[in-house]
Parts: structure tokens; sequence; C-alpha cells
């Protein structure tokens, strides 16, 4: 099939970028997203022009590198997939595809479709931990049972794989399904009480002071998460935070 | 002011004075009804809400102070979202992750502002001077028949009619998230949500029913 | 023993790393402060070494070509992670652990190491559990296991389907929480592009940011490799599609041993490649061997109809497929090793019974425990005389509460419903046994440069058993490298910081500077694909899953032709000094282009088969992998001398004093 891609170029942070149009023929229905973008790079470099550049390592779905805000939605029109599991036979020929990287002041641009996500990576590092010695000094690990229903809970909250979707999706930038899958993972799990005040008041600081939005609970993370990750975890974070208010 | 500088504070102010409202909404909206049903009923609440010293030195300012908390803080909320993203996509298809009422509460917001400029203008200013800038006496039978003579306009009957659609569409959204907010979303989260829905289509239609019964139906003496 | 020491202790088997820790020595907690570890890799190994060695108040460098360390390529492994925990009471121990994994790995590891793996296995858990992993539990709330091929025993503890994601994350909070102490500087999207060596000492890296293309020189008392495994020399593969071999390489050029190169390992079932577009392989877990079978038509002319979409597999009798597996191994059946369970498919594929387009896939079919569950769930839901469709929605129920992420997984990719057509599947490259070569200690044989992790090659052998990778990496990271590390920084508590102004540094610098000028200066014909591929290619086919000495020769010119031609004609397009994605696949490939020389190299010394590693000449009669114990019981580690086919060959004599050398045999 031909498409006729639209795709955010520039040159780096503090360089302007815009819209460039490319037409790509030959693309089959069997590739990947990235895959149709390595063919189109290949044509850019056989012509002495630079390659797109964008975010990609696992190409199965769990690493959370690719990201793309794919005509208008981030991982494009699928639902539980990321951009390297989108496959071609979503599009039809003919179709016109604006690709852009994700938006957020605090995911800047680095380059055409990458995006710096380091935010989350502060955010994790305010909280996201039990304080435990890595070096073996532990208890058994059966020694302390744990609610089936609640270690899937925290599985289910665990499976977070980072890309920054739910900032993408979300009118507001805001990065609370992200922050709050970490902090519903440990509030669910009795290893996490000991540090849960702490570790909810942290992350919620760091994550304001790296310039997210408000949550204003339009759900449009949930649906664009492609792990699924559900808005429970927010009002959980929610829960947590009030409490741990009140605490002081 | 630490209220407002944690992003979650900020929720649960948003949704506590939003459920306050609500509250408040289903007090007014049951003497409204009542100008329907029984004129004499509505005449002596109003009565004892206008004259009475709790409801008009206490509670009165509460509700002015929920009402202005919560729109500054819908503002401030929205100018912070607006500069969490700096540069906007190119394509945005809000449409396919979330329904427009939850996208567009600032708009849903911003009209009801408007609505209530004007309602406080015809029955809040109206009643300040009554009482205290030309100081009448107390008459517990004029609330009946003002009301209704303000309906008589088209243009204002339309007006209020159109700002209760879009009280319908803010609530719609705020009432069952507000929830969400304070943190509850449990296994009654979906029964409850029903019931915030059918809430958020039953009072404004309430009130709408209200507006255009005096409307249609004078007092002709 | 020639040059190399493994220095493994001296005693009986189970006290060697008890008596080992009592014995080497250790840097006081004050000391530690003044000493600084430069870690490159933050995967399982990289992430929990890095964690541990900052809790024990060692100043700690990271450095991860990805954007997080969240990223690494452990995040993608599926089943599971093996310990010793015997929580079933099925009679497992470490001893037990320790055998199979010996024989796994086809008698090519060493005793000593194997056995504290499988000790520290446990403590693994305990670990991970205490840092919040949420492993599947049962009802009763105690931790649950299944089982993997190989063994006889159920000690593989999981997360979904997601294990190897949930440990990483775990290592990676430990990280964050070192980073949030000051204790790990993190830099990420860095590639570590030399490592400099003072006096013969490792004593930092050169290295690149990815996003200002800036040459840094990062100095430390020691460096840690854990940098993963080079399955992409192959072009194809279920690494990710910037798992290299750069840093291990580059240590290999300065001195470190590269080990056992052509022990790699072929996962059997992968989604097999849809065309020429194909940038990377899916796998699909091991554990779907469990359920389905695997066939290929018996006449070729079936296979031609399906191949052209003529004819559809299910419309296809019993008495006209072929289940090899079944037939060729009756006692194992489809659960054969993953080297044996690959060739098989290969070989008949290669004999013309391949089903999908391109002719390399085989059928993994469901459709017999769909109705064998469907059966026996009719019975328990207390429905008698059910008809087929009743059974068939009742068995795919079954089936899908079993794999349904996978099934789910499949369909994305290849549009097709394999709860309804069989599932095609096809051998992929999966995971590196040969790495650095390493003693006990985990130090390479430059002194103060050590390998964890994938990156080294000590405990698998020739072949790796399921759910042993995860262990191994964690094991390396969180309790051997942390304490073994000390032995040798104990000498360096007088150091202080190591200057970066040395001509050691400078000329390591430079060699940098001159190399990516060169890779920029190619006449620019072309693309640093088109030789990652044609590489690739000539792996696959003359290095892959069945070598011979006449291809491995072919191989060895070609890929060495491929390497010249690639310096003088690549294109790179923008420039050094920027953001330039094209520039970091180059010097990848550049280094690619040189291992796969040294690994046909140590294929073609090979002169047996084992494990992963099957030579045509060295076979049974009835096609099985023939392993020469008496030429080739031990560790080829490669020296460098320039070309890598002018390498040079040390042998680490492999002792067992503890187990019988067997044939394996799955018969």
């Amino acid at each position: 099939m031909k498409l006729y891609l639209k795709i955010w170029r520039q040159k780096d942070a503090s360089t302007p970028g815009k819209i460039v149009d490319y037409t790509l023929d030959g693309v089959e229905g069997d590739m990947s997203f990235l895959e149709m973008l390595d063919i189109l790079n290949e044509e850019l470099v056989s012509k002495g022009e630079e390659p797109v550049e964008f975010d990609h390592d696992c190409r199965e779905g769990i690493c959370g590198t690719c990201s793309l805000q794919i005509n208008g939605e981030p991982h494009g029109p699928d639902r539980l997939v990321t951009t390297c599991q989108l496959h071609m036979r979503k599009f039809s020929d003919g179709d016109t595809i604006v690709i852009e990287p994700f938006r957020a002041k605090a995911f800047p641009v680095i380059k055409d479709l990458i995006v710096d996500r380091s935010a989350f990576d502060r955010i994790q590092q305010a909280g996201g931990y039990i304080s435990v010695n890595t070096s073996g000094n532990t208890i058994d690990a059966n020694t302390i049972p744990i609610n089936k229903y609640d270690a899937d809970e925290a599985m289910d909250a665990a499976t977070c794989i980072g890309c920054g979707a739910c900032v993408a999706a979300c009118k507001n930038a805001s990065a609370m399904l992200f922050t709050s899958a970490k902090v519903s993972q440990f509030a669910l799990l009795p290893q996490g009480q000991v540090e849960a005040t702490e570790r909810v008041q942290n992350m919620v600081r760091q994550m304001d002071l790296e310039g997210f939005g408000n949550c204003t609970n339009t759900g449009a993370c949930e649906v664009e998460c492609p792990k699924g990750i559900s808005l429970t975890n927010i009002a959980r974070m929610n829960r947590e935070y009030l409490s741990a208010t009140l605490e002081g | 002011m630490s209220l407002i500088k944690s992003s979650l504070a900020r929720k649960y102010v948003m949704a506590l004075s939003g459920l306050f409202l609500v509250t408040f909404l289903i007090l007014h909206v049951t003497i409204n009804l009542a100008s329907v049903f029984s004129p004499d009923f509505f005449n002596e609440a109003s009565h004892f809400m206008g004259y009475n010293p709790i409801v008009q030195f206490l509670m009165q300012p509460i509700l002015i102070i929920g009402v202005v908390v919560h729109f500054v803080m819908g503002f401030v909320l929205e100018i912070q979202n607006k500069k969490a993203r700096d540069v906007s996509y190119v394509k945005y298809k809000g449409s396919a992750n979330a329904p427009w009422v939850s996208r567009n509460m600032i708009y849903s917001g911003l009209v009801i502002l408007a609505f209530l400029a004007l309602h406080f203008y015809d029955f809040w200013v109206h009643e300040m001077a009554y009482k205290y800038v030309e100081a009448n006496p107390e008459d517990p039978t004029r609330y009946y028949h003002e009301t209704v003579e303000k309906f008589a306009p088209f243009w204002r009957t339309i007006l209020y009619v159109v700002s209760f659609v879009l009280l319908s569409l803010h609530l719609w959204h705020g009432f069952a998230s507000s929830f969400q907010s304070m943190g509850v979303n449990n296994k009654y989260t979906v029964g409850f949500t029903k019931f915030a829905k059918i809430f958020a289509v039953v009072v404004p239609l309430a009130f709408a029913f209200i507006a255009v019964y005096h409307h249609l139906n004078p007092i002709t003496h | 023993m020639g040059i190399l020491d493994s220095k493994i202790p001296s005693g009986p088997l189970a006290d060697k790393w008890t008596k080992h820790k009592n014995d080497i020595n250790l840097v006081n907690p004050a000391n530690k402060r003044n000493i600084d570890i430069i870690v490159v890799g933050t995967g399982l190994a990289g992430g929990a070494a890095a964690a541990t060695l900052a809790e024990l108040g060692y100043n700690v460098k990271t450095f991860c070509y990805q954007d997080s360390p969240r990223r690494a390529h452990s995040i993608a492994a599926q089943g599971g992670i093996n310990a010793a925990k015997n929580y079933q009471g099925d009679g497992d121990s470490n001893y037990r652990l320790f055998y199979d994994t010996i024989k796994g790995g086809d008698y090519r590891s060493r005793e000593g190491n194997v056995y504290r793996l499988a000790e520290v296995s446990g403590n693994i858990i305990d670990q991970c559990v205490a840092q919040g992993v949420p492993f599947a539990r049962e009802y009763g709330g105690m931790l649950d296991n299944r089982s993997f091929g190989g063994v006889l025993v159920s000690r593989t503890f999981y997360a979904k389907g997601q294990t190897g994601q949930q440990l990483l994350l775990g290592a990676y909070s430990a990280m964050n929480r070192q980073i949030n102490r000051g204790k790990i500087q993190a830099y990420n999207r860095h590639e570590m592009m030399d490592l400099v060596l003072v006096d013969g000492k490792a004593r930092g890296i050169i290295a690149r940011d990815l996003v200002t293309g800036e040459i840094e020189r990062h100095s430390a008392h020691a460096v840690v490799l854990a940098t993963g495994g080079y399955g992409n020399v192959f072009f194809l593969s279920t690494n990710a599609m910037g798992s290299n071999v750069m840093a291990a390489w580059r240590a290999h050029r300065k001195g470190a041993f590269f080990a056992n190169p052509c022990f790699t390992q072929i996962h059997p079932t992968c989604i097999p490649v849809s065309g020429d577009h194909q940038s990377k392989l899916t796998l699909m877990s091991e554990s779907l061997r469990n359920d389905g079978r695997i066939w290929v038509p018996k006449k070729k002319e079936d296979a031609i109809a399906i191949r052209e979409g003529k004819l559809k597999p299910t419309e296809l009798s019993e008495e006209d497929r072929d289940y090899y597996l079944e037939r060729r191994y009756p006692a194992f059946g489809n659960l054969v090793p993953r080297d044996v369970a690959s060739r098989a498919a290969k070989e008949r594929c290669d004999a013309g019974f391949g089903v999908n387009k391109t002719g390399e896939a085989v059928f993994l079919d469901f459709a017999a425990a769909i109705e064998r569950y469907g059966k026996e769930k009719a019975l328990t839901s207390g429905i008698k005389n059910p008809d087929k469709t009743t059974i068939t929605e009742l068995g795919e129920e079954v089936v899908k509460a079993k794999y349904g992420n996978l099934f789910q997984m499949y369909e994305k990719i290849v549009d097709q419903n394999p709860y309804k057509t069989p599932m095609m599947i096809y051998p992929a490259v999966h995971y590196t046994m040969g790495g650095l070569w390493v003693d006990y200690n985990l130090q390479t044989t430059i002194p103060g440069c050590y390998a964890a992790g994938e990156a080294n090659f000590s405990d698998h052998g020739a072949n790796r058993l399921g759910a042993s990778a995860l262990m191994q990496g964690l094991a390396d990271g969180y309790f051997v490298l942390p304490y073994t590390i000390g032995d040798y920084l104990s000498d360096d508590i007088r150091t202080g910081a190591i200057p970066t102004d040395s001509t050691a540094f400078e000329e390591a610098e430079q060699q940098v500077r001159d190399r990516m000028e060169k890779l920029m200066g190619g006449s620019g014909i072309h693309s640093v694909d088109y030789y990652h591929k044609k590489l690739g290619k000539i792996m696959w086919n003359k290095c892959g899953m069945a070598r011979n000495e006449k291809e491995l020769k072919e191989a060895i010119k070609e890929i060495s032709e491929l390497r010249k031609d690639f310096w003088e004609n690549v294109k790179v397009t923008g420039t050094v000094d920027s953001k330039n994605q094209e520039l970091e696949k180059a010097g990848r490939v550049a280094d690619f282009l040189e291992l796969g020389e040294l690994f046909a190299k140590d294929a073609l010394h090979r002169n047996e088969s084992c494990g992963g590693h099957f030579r045509e000449e060295y076979q049974t009669e009835e096609g099985e992998a023939l392993r020469d114990d008496e030429n080739f019981k031990y560790v080829a580690a490669w020296e460098y001398k320039g070309e890598p086919k002018d390498a040079e060959l040390h042998k680490e004599d492999l002792v067992y004093e503890n187990i019988e050398l067997k044939t394996r045999s799955y018969k």
C-alpha cells in the first residue's frame, strides 16, 4: 500500500521543529509500524538525507522505549499494544498518517520523534522502592503469606512499562497513572507498608516538580495504556496520599 | 496555601467543593419544586432561608466560598494543565479515548459561571437590595410571585434552560469523578456512577422544568 | 593450565563458596567511600551489581545506551526464574539444580561456578520478595512454581509471563534508591566506546553521550561489564534492536579473552520471519510446548499446497501429518530441550516440508489439547455426551486461561486465530552462552575488569536451560560480584581518585574519535543495516543451527570481506557531534563484523557437537549430537591478536570431580 506520512522533524531540543511530508510506497500489512519507518529511513539514507530518529528497542512491547503519537493517539489506533506491536494492516492504502513525538512540558523533544522521559526515572527515584539491603540478608520468601488476590492486583499495577502513553494521551499531560501504578503495587503488598506514607508523598512531590498536569479523571490514560493499567490505581494513590497527609 | 501546592490536594479541593455544591443543589431543587406544587410551602421555606441568621450569616458565606473556591481552583487547574503541554499536538484525537464532557469541564463550568452571574443578579442582588439597602420590612408571602415573574421573559427562560443543560453535562462527569478524586473506586463504583449520572440528568431537568413551568403559567391577577 | 587460572577454591563442592568468601580480602566501609566503580549495562546483572555495590558503600557510576535502566532487555524474559527452594517438596536441592544445569549445558561449564549459582538461587527469591516483586502466588498465599524443560522438579518462580520485567524493575528500584542517596550516578543514553587501561589495569572508560555526541572520560578503580549477549550478530534475533557486543568486544581488543563464542542458543518457538522487512523476532514462551503438538505435512505436495494457501492445515487428516518430535523422541516428545527441538524443525524445513510462504515454519497445534481439556471440563461440569462444539468451546476456555496473552500476541502479529488454526513457529537466535572469559571472581583476563550476566561465559556451558538466565544475572549482580570485587579493590584503598588526564585516557579518547571519523568517512554506498543484514545472513546460513567445516571456512572469508567492504563503503548520515542513530548502529555493526568471524573460527575449531553447537560432521547415525569429551572438554578462550582470524586459543580444561559425564538422550 501507499501511505502519505506527515512526520515531525526537529533537529534538536533548541531548534523549532515542523511537519515534513513523505510518501512511502510498498508497505505491507505484515509490517510493524516501526518496520514501516525502517523502510522510510532506508530510503532517506540512500538519498543522503538524515533518517527520522525514533526511540525503539525490544520491539516486542515490553521495554517501553517506543513512543509516537500516531494520528492523534499514543501508540496509534489499536488498543493494548505499543507502537512496535502495531501492524500496518490497521491502515489502508492511501491513508495519511500524522506522526508526532509524545508531547508534554516534562517530556522535552531531543530530536525528531525522540523525547526525554527521564522525569519518570526521577519520580521513581523519589520513592518507588522498598528500602531493603540488597546484599541478601533477608528472611525466607514464604515467611509472609500474601493473599493471592492482592498479589495479582499488585502484579497488574506493576506491569506498567513506563512508556509515557498516559501522559501523551491525557489532555492535561498528567502522569498520575504512571505514578499511581508504582504506589499501588507497593500499597497492595505488606512489604510496602512500612514506607507507605513517605513514598506517596515523595513521589507525588516529584511528579509535581516535573511539571506534569493535574488529573481530571477523563480516563484517556487507561484507554491508551498498552498494558491496560487501571484507573483504580489513581484512586488508590489519592487514598494513600490523603491518609498520608492526614497522618502528617 | 499548602492545599493547592500539591496536585493531589488540588483534586481533593475540587472534589470536596464540587460535592458540597451538589448537596446545595439538592436543597435548592427541593425548595424550588415546591414553587410548582405548593406555593405556600415555597414562601415559607424561602422566608426561612432568607431570614434565619444561621442560614444567612453562616451557611450563605460558606456557600459563596464553596462556589468561589470551586471556580478559582478550576481556573488554576486549567491554566496549569495548559502549561503542562507547552507545544500542542498537530493532531490530537481526544474523542478516541475520553468522552467530550470530561474533556470540556472548563467550558461547561464557564457557562455555569456566566449563568450564576445572571442568577445572582436576578435573585441574590435583588434580595440583598430588598433587605439591606432599601431596608424593606419582612414579607413572608412575596417569594412565590417574585419567582414566577422572573420567568415571564422568554429570553431568560431559554438562558436558564440552556444553562441547566450545561449543568447536566458538568455533573455527568463531575459528580462521579469526585469520588475517584477522593480515592473511592471499588465494587460499589459502578452502581454509584449510574446513580450520579441519573442525578446529573434529573436535577437539572427539574430546574429546567420549574423555569419552563413558570414561564408557561404566569400569575394572572 | 596455561595462563588461565579459574581460581576455583579447593575443598568440597558445597563448601567452596563459603570458604572463598571467608578467605578473600575485604574493603572496610570507610575505605569503600574512596573507591569508584563503573558498571556498564543496567540489566539484571548490571543493575543488581550497581545497587549492591552502592549499598556496600562504593561510589558507582552506571552507563546504559537506553534512556532508562528500566529498558534493559532483561525485561523481555517471559517464563521465570529457577531457584532450589524445594517449596513444592518434590525433592529439589542445590545439588539437583547444579546437576540439571551442568547436564543441560552438555558438560561444558565449571562445577564450582554452577554450584555457587545453585547455592545462591534461593536467596534471590528471598531478596526479590523483600523488594516487592509480585511473584505469582497460590490461594494459600505462598509462592507458586511451575516446571520448565529439561528438569524433573517444579522450581520455576514466575510473575505471569513477565518475570524478567518484574525482576528488572526490582533491580531498577534498588538502583533508584541508591541514586536517591547519591551513591549511584546514572549515565543513561551513554554508550561505552572503549575501555581504558592504566598500567595494565582497567581504570575507566570512554563514553559517548548519545544525545549531544560528546565524548567523555570516566575513571574508576574497577570496571564491571554487564552488557548482555551478542545474539544480534545474526541481525534477526529475539534480542532488542540495540543489544550489542561493543563493550565486551572493546574489552576483548584490550586484552580480555573471549570464551566459547560459538555457543549460541536457538530457541525453537518463535514467530517466523514474514518478509525481508523483518527487523526482529518474537519469542513465544517455551511453556507452549506443554500442550502444543509440533508437526509438518507428511507429503511434500501438501506442504507446497499449504504454502501457496490452497490447503488449510486443519483440512489435513491425522495420517497425513508428521509429528516429527514425537516420532523421533518418543520419551520426551514435544518437550525435548531447546537445541534438539530447534534442529529437528530446521531439518524438516530444509527437507522441503516448511509450511509458511518462506518455507521456514512448522505447526504448533493446540487442537488436541483443546479437545482433551474440553472433554475433561465437560465431565467436571457435569455435561453428559457433549457435542463437538461444546467440547471445543470448553477446551478453548481452558487454553485461554493458560496461554491467553501469548495467543493474543500471536494473533496481533500474524493476524491468524491460533485457537482455530495451528500456530506457525520457527527457531530463532535467543541467547549466547559464550562471552568474556572470567574466573571464579568474575574477573576477566584484564585486572580490574569484571563481566557479569550474559556478557560472561561462565555458567551455562553449551546450552542454557529455561529460566536460568534470570537466575544467573541476579546471582552475579546481587550476590557474587559485590563480594569478589572487594578482593581486588582491597589493594586500591590508598590509590585515590584515578585522574582522567593521563596519556592512557588521552590515547583511548583519540582512538575513539579516529574510529568515529573513519566510520563517517566511508564512501557512502550502502547503509549500516545493509551490512548488518548481510552479516546476519552469513551467520544464520553458515554458523546457525547446523555447521560444517566447509561453510564455516566460507563464513570466515565472507565476513572478513564484508568487514573490509563495510569500512570502505558504509554510509553514515548526520554528524559526529549530535544525536545520530546511524552512527550508533555503525559502531555496533563494526564490532559484530569482527565478532562474527571469531564466532565462525571458534565453531570451526570445535570438532564436536555439544549443546547449541552442532557440527554436521559429528553426529550419530540417528542425527544426534556427538560430543567429544576426550579432546574438547575445555573452555576455548580467545586472545585478540589483530584480525579475528589470528586470535590465539587458550584452553581452560574443565574438571569434573562430582559429576560423571554422560551422553544426553531424550529418546
